[in-house]
């Protein structure tokens, strides 16, 4: 109990910030690795070497550059940034909603989408747009709205996360069930598309598509690390946050504007591709701690990753073919998420 | 920076919590804010730290408001499972302050804060993973990283064993008088508030009962008055009152029915 001070306490923290950082950089290597893999994986075999020197444009080779970057680059990288976007809503929706089980799902916003594709494949034939831009569109629409829908009758409640999770998941199943209606008065033939849709596949990116969701993951990413110390105080409660001055209000409205675009743009363009944003940030926090300055990047890193892995494996399960990437992502991802929780011995939640 | 209250009224979910409360607490000083259960201790406190919408007239110094930075407030929960390290939670106490990079002179103060409550030794804990009584500690340790120029605590020793409660009292004492804090502190243990405050506001349902030095707030007529219970109170040899509780009284009845010969003391 001595007034004077010791510098022991800051350096060893400034040792754990050290320690996170280069934590961030193996998972970022490994993300590079994966990414790499995920574009040397396909039906005409590529090495990595030869990836990596068509990706840097080393070398030239007709062929490899054709399937590279025409063919095989917008998916790998729509995996990573999709991956990345559903880590990091993950990431903030388990924190402002103070819930383990939240991620950018939770709140009704992929059903939004789900309904939104489902109205488009069922009614498309009336749109002056091609489905090709109607999909996402409507899909994106319709998560706004569910997530304005959230917002809305949340700040009825004072904006509570108890308030938002019960009008999240009222609209959740308000949304599945009109999706559900969809599917019965369906043909058979839209019937299959919209089970094909809400599976889940990156096989529908393009670069025109990855430049949007990468583009906002670039701009929301920034917004949320203005918040970092904000998000990190209210992980402490209501409370005691406002004590230490956060709006709590604002800072959650704000955050879950941020993760309704982006899991809006994440969905509308790939599907919904499960389980990514419930297990990055789980992987995250149990890494690095939920300090967001780290925690936030990391999430957003553990689920390019594991998406990376999943698609690599989506297209590895049966060979020639590409099995639907929401299905592997749960399949790959619990095992590896249970392991991780029995393995853990500190209290995580 | 003095605090000064007139007729300070706070309305929660269509109902009257205060009703016109009206104090002042000096610089250097402690301030205890005493009353029974629901009597408004923790609401006033939250309309101080600027968290809740009232009615009435707060002066901090010259000022109506005290900027944010310069309120420590310690809430009476302190429970949460963050991921963070102790160190990290005391250094949230420099909210304000801190950027992607964190100074040298927050890291500082978090330490220091560390050192003077005692808790250096818990720095590399999770939060999640100490006692009531350790949690209390910390946060009251977050309040001083602040280096705010009020601090207001509510029920800052409700976890804490004897011996703690005396080192944070003492504590809290120390700082107050040597940085010249304005501390307002809500106690259940009317001996300790009468040991370490230098004034009392006793609430009552919303209303300031009393409020003055210990010696001449706490006597028997307040405790039947405020609190219902039949108690002897004392003068010890420093002249500072020491309550002696007897019984709960019935309810309505300002005397007990009998008071038992020598009764629970």
């Amino acid at each position: 109990m001595t007034g004077s001070a010791t510098p022991d306490h800051a350096s060893s923290w400034r040792r754990l910030a050290r320690r996170r950082r280069a934590a961030l950089g193996i998972v970022a290597a490994l993300t590079a690795v994966a990414f790499v893999v995920d574009v040397a994986t396909g039906p005409a075999f590529l090495s990595p070497m030869a990836v990596a020197r068509s990706i840097l444009r080393v070398t030239e080779d007709r062929t490899v550059d054709t399937i590279v970057w025409s063919i095989r680059l917008p998916i790998a990288a729509m995996a990573l940034v999709v991956g990345a976007a559903l880590g990091l809503t993950g990431a903030v929706m388990q924190t402002i909603l103070a819930n383990p089980l939240a991620s950018g799902y939770t709140l009704g916003v992929a059903s939004g989408a789900g309904f939104g594709a489902s109205l488009v494949i069922v009614f498309g034939a009336f749109l002056p747009l091609g489905e090709a831009e109607a999909i996402p569109l409507s899909a994106f629409l319709f998560a706004s709205l569910a997530s304005a829908l959230v917002w809305g009758i949340g700040r009825s409640r004072g904006s509570t996360p108890e308030g938002l999770v019960l009008a999240g998941v009222a609209l959740l199943f308000l949304f599945q069930a009109l999706t559900s209606l969809l599917q019965f008065v369906a043909t058979p033939e839209a019937l299959a598309a919209i089970v094909f849709w809400l599976f889940g596949s990156l096989t529908r990116a393009t670069w025109g598509r990855l430049a949007v969701v990468a583009g906002l993951v670039a701009v929301m990413l920034p917004i949320l690390a203005l918040d970092a110390w904000k998000l990190t105080a209210l992980k402490l409660g209501d409370e005691k946050a406002r004590a230490l001055g956060v709006d709590v209000t604002r800072l959650r409205m704000r955050s879950l504007a941020v993760v309704s675009v982006l899991t809006a743009a994440a969905v509308a363009f790939v599907g919904t591709i499960g389980f990514v944003g419930i297990v990055a940030p789980h992987v995250a926090r149990m890494t690095l701690g939920e300090d967001q300055r780290f925690f936030l990047p990391g999430a957003a890193l553990a689920g390019a990753l594991v998406l990376s892995l999943a698609s690599i494996a989506s297209k590895s399960v049966v060979p020639g073919a590409i099995f639907p990437i929401g299905i592997v992502t749960a399949l790959i991802g619990v095992p590896f998420f249970l392991v991780l929780v029995m393995r853990t011995r500190r209290a995580y939640w | 920076m003095k605090i000064a209250v007139e007729d300070l009224r706070v309305r929660l979910g269509g109902r009257d919590i205060l009703h016109g409360v009206g104090f002042a607490a000096e610089p250097g000083t402690v301030t205890a804010l005493v009353g029974p259960n629901g009597s408004g201790k923790t609401t006033l406190l939250r309309a101080l730290s600027g968290m809740l919408p009232h009615r009435g007239r707060v002066r901090f110094g010259t000022r109506a408001t005290a900027p944010r930075e310069a309120i420590g407030y310690m809430a009476q929960d302190t429970a949460g499972r963050a991921v963070l390290t102790v160190f990290e939670v005391v250094l949230l106490g420099r909210l304000s302050r801190l950027g992607v990079k964190v100074s040298e002179g927050d890291l500082a103060a978090a330490s220091r804060a560390l050192d003077v409550v005692g808790v250096a030794h818990l720095a590399e804990a999770h939060i999640g993973e100490l006692s009531g009584g350790q949690r209390q500690l910390v946060h009251f340790a977050q309040v001083l990283a602040r280096e705010p120029k009020v601090i207001l605590l509510d029920e800052p020793t409700s976890a804490l064993d004897l011996r703690n409660q005396l080192h944070l009292l003492d504590l809290v004492r120390r700082e107050t008088r040597a940085r010249g804090l304005t501390t307002i502190v809500t106690l259940h243990d009317l001996n300790a508030a009468a040991r370490f405050a230098d004034r009392l506001v006793v609430l009552h349902d919303g209303r300031l009962a009393r409020c003055g030095v210990p010696e001449t707030v706490i006597d028997d007529d307040l405790l039947a008055e405020v609190w219902g219970v039949a108690a002897r109170v004392t003068l010890d040899d420093q002249a500072l009152p020491t309550v002696i509780p007897l019984g709960a009284l019935a309810a309505g009845s300002s005397r007990p029915a009998a008071p038992a010969p020598g009764g629970l003391a």
